[in-house]
């Protein structure tokens, strides 16, 4: 009886196993955990940011696959067996930022830091699906994404300095 | 001399966020903190008939469960209010839970402690609370007649009436000799501040000494160390303040929340680290929410078009309760109805009064957007009446150039302004002889998609704030600021600054001032901010305070600094202390550049301190406090190009071009930073967002899939340019850019709508500007 009513409950775990920034991670985690609560509290990957309850601000996403997803979006045993590349993978692994990182950097792209995470994998994404992008391609394709401080001038701009750099 | 000010130096801030290093208050990793979760009162008045905890207790993980009753006896003192607007000011009773009545959707009754988030949050409907639903007070007319009265202790929902009204017969007398009267009544919708990072604290009790050390997402650790201190009973001495990485605050972090201080004393209660953080619909429900006022607003013109009085009646939306500031907000506004205008005669009075919504408080602007918003769509409304050009109307009125100070009908003092070019630039940039004849083309051909060319050349008010001025306006403190300069021994150097960025760049910016003073490079400078223990005075971060003020100290530690290494130089060098000049960070003997000891040399001569003149201490250290003798007055115009679809009300956002003058720029990449992102929190007032209730009190926004926080999607590039007006109250000449864009932009944006359909009849279009409110004025003006 009791069993059931737990498993109903979502309070028994499931194991998931996926690659996050490279590393094979496997867990017992309660089906109802969201991936970011995952990512930020079982694993403690902390860059990657919750900013809203409705999926609507985009603090959360991150690469599922090579593909941006809101992480608050998706149970972690939905990622089972999937790739998954946050903030803290971006990066080279001699710590060179990768081009988007540095277009932030070079165009202001960034006040607090509480969107960039986000912001910056979905751009990642973006140029990833359009290597020609044009402003409003930029600012539609990131409409998902909220920022607060930067007015996304230099977001914009940002990006279509990283789709320009052919680095 | 070398001139790192002007540069536009890349920030030092962002590696470690892009690499989501940056830890921020909810990122903190706590061993054995228990969770809070609040239980929220459903509905916005009511009396609690009783509060049956024994489900939530019962529930797995969790620790205890506090009603307000239960925690009585944890509080010194309410919940504090920073501002005593008149004697009478009315006040009621504010603890972080309520006991008894609950007076607005998401007022704390009750906080549930476990050992997880997932376990608090999980109890919460296990607390069942029994609410006896009395009428609600959610229009602020409505409040004003005491039909309801909220607290029924204060005998009227009126907190009080402010009045800067210096000489009522010469305004009775301007409005009866006018040759052109505009009056005009506005609505200034309530605003949720949406910073990204939701509100979050965590409280952890050392393992010995009685200390508390609160993380917090605060722009005020600084002046939170006293409040807490002050609300609890705690020593201030055993309470430390830090703000870690703070996800934004826009005025919405400028408080002490109830939150804040059940952390704190739930962690000395239990023992045990404690921590909450907030869900969005808290925050949208419950952190500040800004704006919230009825504008009635009137000004007599002469047959030339000049203004000769302004008259000002506002209606002030104070919410359920007091946050720390909350009283103080409409009147900041209070001295800036003459905008950038000679207008001789001032009339204001503000009441404010009690709703059962969520209290208001501080907002990007505070106040000041209010004013300039009433002010700048008059000018436009006299333009109309009178058939002028709207430029044209403010270049009869702007104050003629002045370089150090110009005393205001409402009893301030300008700084320093010359506003004319900057509208000259803005409508030079912006083409505005071309889109005047486009817009008469447009308008020849019968087109019903309408041109509108909006103007607003605004005024703001910054650097908070002189503390003499404060102390008349009823603030409890002023509005210094600290800075501690220290050349290490190796010839590094810190500096400890008592203000608090939360995406301002300080880290970079203060570097510069440093590097401009002594002559190193920015890299030798370390910025140390926002932890108590680390720099105990300050005032912190918010009204374009942080570069006027906190950089000034810097710079004058920056002197005192220069001052006492020049005699150790001189005592070392065995020259006089008039021989020496300081440059490139050196000192040497005027006219012998060869005979020099660099600054680095001199701070290790002070670390030995073998050789220094008598009675001189050790050291090279320099602490300041500094209390500017005026506020700062940046200002600039605004132009917004507007589409307006007559079909469907859609509008349209073509261009929008900025120039702005904030004096003295340390970092022009930064600057336009605060600029962009400031237009768009004013054009989201304009075109988008309200923080909208039903008739019962009920939030219908709680949510960012409903309050409308625009994306890049919505938004234009922007074209920026500046003018540069130093400022003469301090050595820096800065006037501060935090909140410029968003004093500036909604006016912009509606007189721009209103431009394109005035010919339609349209007069007005209330905020948020929606295609659907739009549209229905058009047709109510049709129908006129």
């Amino acid at each position: 009886m009791m069993r059931p009513f737990r498993r109903l409950m979502g309070v028994v775990p499931v194991r998931v196993s996926m690659t996050v920034n490279g590393s094979t991670q496997e867990h017992d985690v309660e089906p109802r955990l969201l991936l970011v609560f995952y990512l930020r509290e079982v694993l403690g990957l902390t860059g990657t940011k919750i900013g809203c309850d409705t999926t609507s601000c985009g603090a959360c996403t991150v690469l599922l696959d090579g593909e941006s997803v809101k992480s608050c979006t998706i149970f972690a045993v939905q990622a089972d067996g999937a790739a998954i590349t946050t903030i803290e993978g971006l990066a080279g692994a001699d710590g060179e930022f990768h081009k988007m990182q540095q277009a932030f950097h070079e165009n202001h792209g960034l006040q607090c830091g509480y969107c960039t995470a986000g912001m910056v994998m979905a751009a990642v994404s973006l140029l990833e699906e359009n290597q020609n992008l044009t402003e409003a391609d930029v600012r539609e394709g990131l409409e998902g994404n909220l920022c607060r401080c930067t007015g996304y001038h230099n977001i914009v701009k940002a990006v279509l300095a990283a789709a320009g750099s052919g680095r | 001399m070398t001139t790192v000010l002007g540069q536009r130096l890349l920030r030092r801030e962002d590696a470690e966020i892009l690499t989501g290093e940056a830890k921020y208050v909810d990122d903190l990793a706590i061993p054995g903190a228990l969770w809070l979760a609040l239980v929220r009162s459903p509905v916005a008045r009511a009396r609690v008939r009783s509060i049956d905890t024994s489900a939530a207790l019962a529930s797995p993980g969790v620790v205890a469960v506090y009603t307000g009753e239960d925690l009585m006896g944890e509080w010194a003192a309410p919940l504090p209010v920073a501002m005593t607007t008149t004697p009478d000011q009315k006040v009621p009773a504010h603890y972080p839970l309520t006991s008894g009545t609950v007076n607005y959707v998401g007022d704390p009754v009750a906080v549930v402690v476990a050992n997880s988030r997932q376990e608090a949050l999980d109890a919460l409907a296990g607390v069942v609370v029994d609410y006896d639903e009395l009428p609600a007070v959610v229009d602020l007319e409505d409040s004003l007649s005491d039909r309801v009265v909220i607290h029924e202790d204060l005998g009227t929902n009126a907190s009080y009436t402010w009045p800067l009204q210096p000489n009522e017969a010469a305004v009775d007398a301007a409005f009866a000799s006018a040759a052109h009267t505009v009056k005009e009544r506005f609505i200034q919708q309530r605003l949720i501040p949406s910073a990204m990072e939701p509100r979050g604290a965590v409280a952890v009790p050392a393992p010995f000494g009685g200390t508390y050390t609160l993380y917090t997402s605060t722009q005020i650790p600084h002046i939170l160390r006293v409040l807490l201190a002050l609300t609890l009973g705690i020593s201030e001495t055993k309470i430390r303040v830090v703000a870690p990485a703070v996800g934004g605050g826009f005025g919405a972090k400028l408080n002490i929340y109830p939150e804040e201080v059940l952390c704190l004393a739930l962690a000395r209660k239990l023992k045990r680290p404690v921590r909450w953080t907030e869900t969005r619909s808290e925050n949208t429900q419950a952190s500040i929410h800004g704006r919230g006022q009825v504008q009635d607003i009137e000004l007599a013109a002469d047959e030339n078009g000049k203004v000769t009085a302004v008259r000002v009646k506002l209606i002030g939306d104070m919410g359920a309760y007091f946050r720390l500031l909350t009283p103080a907000i409409p009147i900041l506004g209070g001295f800036l109805y003459h905008g950038v205008y000679d207008i001789p005669n001032y009339s204001f009075s503000c009441t404010s009064v009690f709703t059962n919504l969520n209290p208001t408080d501080a907002y990007r602007g505070a106040g000041r957007p209010e004013a300039s918003y009433a002010i700048e769509r008059c000018m436009d409304s006299l333009a109309a009446k009178m058939g002028k050009d709207p430029a044209d109307i403010r270049r009869i009125n702007f104050i003629p150039p002045f370089e150090n100070g110009h005393p205001t009908a409402a009893g301030l003092s300008f700084d320093s302004g010359n506003y004319e070019p900057a509208l000259d630039k803005a409508l030079e940039i912006v083409g505005y002889e071309g889109l005047r004849k486009e817009q008469q083309q447009r308008r020849e051909s019968g087109s019903t998609r309408h041109l509108g060319i909006g103007l607003s050349s605004y005024m703001e008010i910054c650097g908070l704030a002189p503390s003499r001025i404060m102390a008349a306006l009823g603030a409890v403190a002023g509005g210094w600021e600290s800075a501690t300069v220290r050349v290490l021994p190796t010839g590094k150097i810190e500096v400890v600054t008592g203000t608090t960025p939360h995406g301002q760049a300080h880290e970079t910016c203060w570097a510069m001032i440093v590097a401009e003073k002594l002559g190193c490079s920015p890299d030798d400078v370390e910025v140390l901010h926002s932890d108590t223990a680390v720099s105990p005075h300050g005032l912190d971060t918010y009204g374009s305070r942080s570069l006027a003020v906190g950089g000034t100290a810097i710079a004058l530690g920056c002197d005192k600094i220069i001052a006492k290494a020049k005699a150790i130089a001189a005592h070392q060098m065995e020259v006089a202390e008039g021989d020496l000049e300081f440059a490139n960070g050196a000192f040497s003997v005027k006219g012998t550049p060869e005979k020099a000891m660099p600054l680095a040399g001199v701070a290790f001569a002070a670390f030995q301190a073998h050789n220094l003149p008598d009675g001189m201490e050790p050291n090279l250290t320099a602490e300041t406090s500094y209390d500017p003798p005026n506020f700062t007055f940046p200002f600039g115009t605004h132009v917004c190009v507007v589409e307006v679809d007559e079909e469907t009300g859609r509008v349209e956002l073509v261009n929008y071009v900025a120039v702005d003058d904030c004096g003295n720029q340390v970092n022009p990449m930064i600057v336009e930073g605060q600029v962009h992102g400031g237009i768009v929190q004013g054009l989201a007032q304009a075109l988008f967002e309200e923080a909208a209730y039903d008739e019962d009190g009920n939030l219908l926004t709680s949510t960012l899939a409903d309050y409308l926080v625009p994306s890049a999607a919505e938004m234009p590039t922007f074209v920026l340019d500046h003018t540069v007006t130093p400022s003469p109250s301090n050595p820096l000449g800065a006037k501060g850019v935090g909140e410029a864009g968003t004093i500036a932009a909604a006016q912009a944006a509606i007189n721009a709508i209103v431009d394109a359909l005035r010919p339609l009849g349209v007069n007005d279009v209330r905020m948020p500007a929606s295609p659907q409110r739009v549209w229905a004025a058009i047709q109510a003006a049709k129908g006129a």
